[in-house]
This record gives structure tokens, sequence and C-alpha cells, in this order.
């Protein structure tokens, strides 16, 4: 009877609600409920590591402790939930370079604990060495997601520098094990010479791969927490770090191999120099077609008339803050007798599935998003196909220019549809930096202006009709 | 190296459970939806969070003399704190907009 109350016993259950949360997170109706199991299992680790340690403590460091946790639980939560649906993605940069400077510091601190023990000193520097990296990796990131750093920076030679600072810190964390060194210079030079390798490591990847990166960041620190783990025989650090690192790792598959990019690709880079200098060439060629403007009171006309229309929204959608004003056109259309649809692309916004949350925020019926796959075939019996303020995922380029840097990404077939308007602010490429012909295709109208000014004239104009 | 085979046979359950975790891991996110792969890459983030438990570790264990390791530790677990409560958070308020309309 005593065990229930043990520290042991806590972990174990702990370490469950790990395994259920992530499980659930996994299928649309449990994921809620998934979640707040695995926060629940989190807050009874928290307060069991507090309240069950064996050990004199001196009340102030309770003090101590108990007053990180509020201040940490207070910015925390405020942080969450004010934020803005379209800052998520940034969001979870930031929270998950939290986790990897706790676990650097971690290090940091019991480093002196443990001079001299070989396996123990090793886990402490890869550690360090690890969270540090996710530290200052996610908070490029972040800068670069939320616009702060806008282009990528690339020293000449950046590669092969980020590979000999890499070897060159991996050597030095070898030689402060091997030697069995209780030098804090030398922990502080590993510190700071990892903090500085995060930062160029993700300085010069674009901004259209941060996904990937926050995913694989985010799969780092859990291998941080989990070499807590092993340093203190923690076991819930232990499963919880590791079923990260491993989950996450997956995660970062995933998501590479919806846009088609191999991880490899997005950490050197290929991308940058692929377009700016392998395809302008064939693009400036190719893209001297003219395009054709439409106005709203054309468009409205084309769309009353229809059957069948497909929205397909994009992340400049969310930055003109038009998903209310889409939701409206679209219960709009469909009182009108028409079959309206939302096309998402897999990495439509910023992130794998961020259209999804954000449409969902304005009560979109989650029966009317359609994955890729399922729409990709009803776009030729599609009247009229609505693109607002995406670019990218509807570029022909990918299936047709093998030089393009977006070859071979899947994509939502548009072009296929029988008329094509296009939503966007001005003629600048997208994210990636690409032209995209879809514009100048022969059944493409160009209906230039802000989204959500746009959706709230055409709202109007059918609303007359 | 009979410093690492003392390591492996003295750590042997918890070499088990890493490879097992490894295993799970990829199981559970094998056949994820693309629309909630977002949130699961959040609430992953959030669990990472665990690490507030080492620092917490920390700072219990702290020397009463060792005010650069307070300090740290204090740090390392609100830095913790933020990453599990920010993370829990968001991604509850990401998946409270999945609700199925009636």
């Amino acid at each position: 009877m005593k065990y229930i109350f043990s520290l042991e016993f806590i972990y174990l259950v702990a370490s469950i609600t790990y395994i259920l949360g992530l499980k659930m997170l996994g299928k649309p109706g449990t994921a809620r409920k998934g979640n707040l199991i695995a926060a629940a299992g989190m807050t009874l680790a928290i307060f069991g590591t507090i309240f069950l340690y064996q050990g004199k403590v001196p009340t102030y460091i309770y003090v101590l402790i108990g007053t990180a946790i509020v201040i940490g639980s207070i910015i925390g939560w405020m942080i969450a939930k004010k934020v803005a649906m379209t800052k998520m993605p940034e969001l979870v940069s930031l929270f998950n370079g939290m986790g990897g400077a706790s676990a650097a510091l971690i290090g940091l601190i019991e480093f002196e604990h443990y001079t001299g023990k070989m396996l123990s000193t090793t886990t402490i520097v890869a550690g360090i060495i690890i969270g540090s990296v996710s530290f200052s990796g996610s908070m490029i990131a972040w800068a670069k997601l939320n616009g702060t750093l806008k282009n990528p920076i690339r020293l000449p030679k950046y590669n092969l520098i980020n590979n000999l600072v890499i070897i060159g810190l991996i050597v030095f964390a070898g030689f402060m094990t091997w030697s069995g060194t209780s030098s804090q210079v030398y922990l502080y030079l590993l510190f700071f010479a990892a903090l500085a390798y995060g930062i160029m490591l993700v300085i010069p990847i674009g901004g259209a791969d941060m996904p990937v990166v926050i995913s694989l960041l985010n799969s780092f620190t859990g291998l941080a927490a989990a070499l807590g783990g092993f340093l203190y025989g923690n076991m819930v650090m232990l499963t919880g770090g590791i079923l990260v690192g491993s989950a996450g790792t997956i995660l970062t598959f995933a998501m590479c191999d919806a846009m088609n990019r191999s991880l490899v690709s997005v950490i050197f880079g290929s991308f940058g120099q692929g377009s700016s200098e392998g395809s302008d060439g064939l693009t400036s060629e190719t893209m001297t077609g003219s395009i054709k403007k439409t106005t709203v009171s054309d468009v409205a006309i084309l769309m009353n008339y229809s059957q069948r229309i497909i929205i397909v929204p994009g992340y400049g959608l969310a930055v003109a803050q038009a998903q209310h004003a889409i939701h409206e056109l679209e219960q709009l259309l469909v009182s009108k007798g028409i079959d309206v649809k939302y096309a998402i692309h897999p990495v439509a916004g910023r992130m794998p599935g961020h259209m999804n949350v954000l449409l969902a925020e304005t009560n979109v019926d989650y029966d009317k998003l359609a994955e890729m796959e399922d729409v990709n075939p009803e776009f030729k019996n599609t009247d009229v196909v609505f693109v607002v303020g995406a670019n990218d995922v509807v570029n022909p380029a990918a299936h047709t220019n093998p030089s393009s840097p977006i070859f071979g990404m899947p994509i939502l077939e548009v072009e296929n549809a029988k008329n094509i308007i296009v939503n966007k602010r001005s003629m600048n490429p997208g994210y990636a930096g690409i032209e995209n012909e879809l514009f100048y295709n022969q059944r493409t109208s160009m209906l230039f202006g802000d989204a959500k000014a746009v959706i709230q004239s055409l709202i109007a104009e059918l609303k007359g009709m | 190296m009979t410093e690492l085979i003392d390591f492996i046979s003295n750590n042997i359950q918890m070499i088990y459970i890493v490879v097992l975790m490894i295993f799970v891991g990829v199981e559970i996110i094998g056949h994820v939806p693309a629309v909630l792969h977002t949130p699961l890459m959040s609430g992953a983030n959030a669990i990472h969070g665990v690490v507030i438990i080492g620092a917490i570790l920390v700072l219990l264990g702290v020397n009463p003399d060792n005010y650069l390791g307070q300090s740290l530790g204090f740090v390392a677990v609100l830095l913790g704190t933020l990453n599990v409560v920010g993370g829990f958070v968001v991604t509850d308020r990401m998946l409270e907009m999945f609700k199925k309309k009636k």
C-alpha cells in the first residue's frame, strides 16, 4: 500500500499518461483529452518530485522552486492564451527553446558534482551541447517565423564551417570527458560554443523550412531531457524524453515527406541555391506571358452561377485575418445551393495542419476541409477554384519544371479547374521565392487586393444578387 | 571498454526503457493525419518539458553556499515551467478548435 504513494509509482503513472496522451493526440476525436491527460501526468510528476524528495532541504529552496514555478506558470499561461493563432508555430519554437535551455542549465550546474566519472560527464556534456543547440536554434527559428530575421544569412562555405564547428565541439567534449577536467572555464566555453553552433545551424535555413527545423529541435530537446533522466536514473525524464525524441524524429520525417524535401537538403540548404541559380534563367523565360486581371463583381457573378467551388486558403489569408470573412463567404455560397469545400495542402500556413487550426478557430465545419489526396481528382469537375493567399502549394512547376526547387512537391492541382481565381496582394513570389506559372494560365484570373477587403466586397456583391 | 560493459550491466533497465520507448514513439506517430501534425508537435513539445523534473532535483540537491548553482537552478525551473505550462495550454487552445460542429 505504501508503494502507491512512492515516487516510483507516480513516475510510472506519469510515463503512462505521456504514451497515452501522445497516442490520443493522433486522432481528432480524442486529441484534446489526450493533451489534458499528459498535462495531468506532468503535474503529478512535478508535485511528486517536490514533496516526496528524500533528503534535508532548507525551506528557502522550496520557496525558490515555488516562486519559479508560479512565475513560469503565469507567464507561460498568459503568452499561450494571448498569442494569435497565426503565431502558433513561433510559439511552439519559443517554448521548445525554453526546455532546451533548462536542460543545458542542469548540465552546467551538475558538471562539478560528477568530476572524474566518465560516463556521467559524457551524459552531462552531451546534454549541454544538445540543450544549448536546441535553445539558440529555436530562438533563431522563432525570430525567423515572426519576421524579425527575414533572409537566410549564409556565410561563404557555411556548410563546411558548420561541420568543422560541430566536429570541434564533439572533440572538445570528448577531451573534457576523457581528461576528467573540473575546469569551469572549459565548461562555459563548451556551453557558448554550442549556443553559437545552434545559431549557425539555423540561420542559413530559409523560412519555409522552419517547421521541419522546429520539429527537429523539438526532438533534440526530448533527447536532452532523456540524458538528464539517465544522469539521475530518473525514469519519468527518461521515458518522456526518449518518447518525444523518437516521436519528434518521425514527425520531422513526415513533414519533410509532405514537402518532398529530404532532411539533408533542409539542413544543408540546397534549397536557396537551387532557386536562385538553377531556375531563374528558366523561369524568366517561361514567365513572360501576360496575366489576366479581374474585378470583384465579375468574380461574384462567376461564383453565383457556379455549382462547385473549392477554396484554397494559404498563409496570406491568415495574415490578412480573413478566416472569418472566408467562412462567411462560404456560408453565403452554401445558402445559394453551391457546393463549397476547402482544399487544404498539408503544409498550408506555416506548419503542417496550421491551416486546419486557423479555419477550425472560425468554426468552419470539419467535414468541409478536404485533404490534398482526396480533393485533387475533384478539381476538373470544379467550376471555380478560389485561391486566397496561397502560392507555392498550387504552383504547377512542382509537376512540370524539373529545375524548379519545389519540383516533386505534392501540390493542389488547381490548374485542372474550369476557372481559377487567385487573390493576392501583388505579383510578389511566395514564401519559397519562386515564380508561379499558374498566374499566367489561360483560365486564371488575378484578383489583386487585401484578402479580407476583397472577400468582404465579394460577400456584399453576392448578397445583392 | 570494461567501463562501458559495466555501464551497460549496471543500467540495463534504463537501456531497455530507451529501446522500447523509441519503438513506442515511432509506432504512435506512424499513422497520424497531417491535420494533426501541428498539435501533435506542440503536445510533444510540452511533454519534453519533463526536463523540469531534473531542474527541480538540481535545486533540491544544490549546496546551500552555491549561489551560482541556485540562481541557475532557479532559471532552469522557471524555463522548464514555461515549456510545460505554455506547451500544454497552447496545444489545448489549438485542439479546442477541432470540436465538431453539431
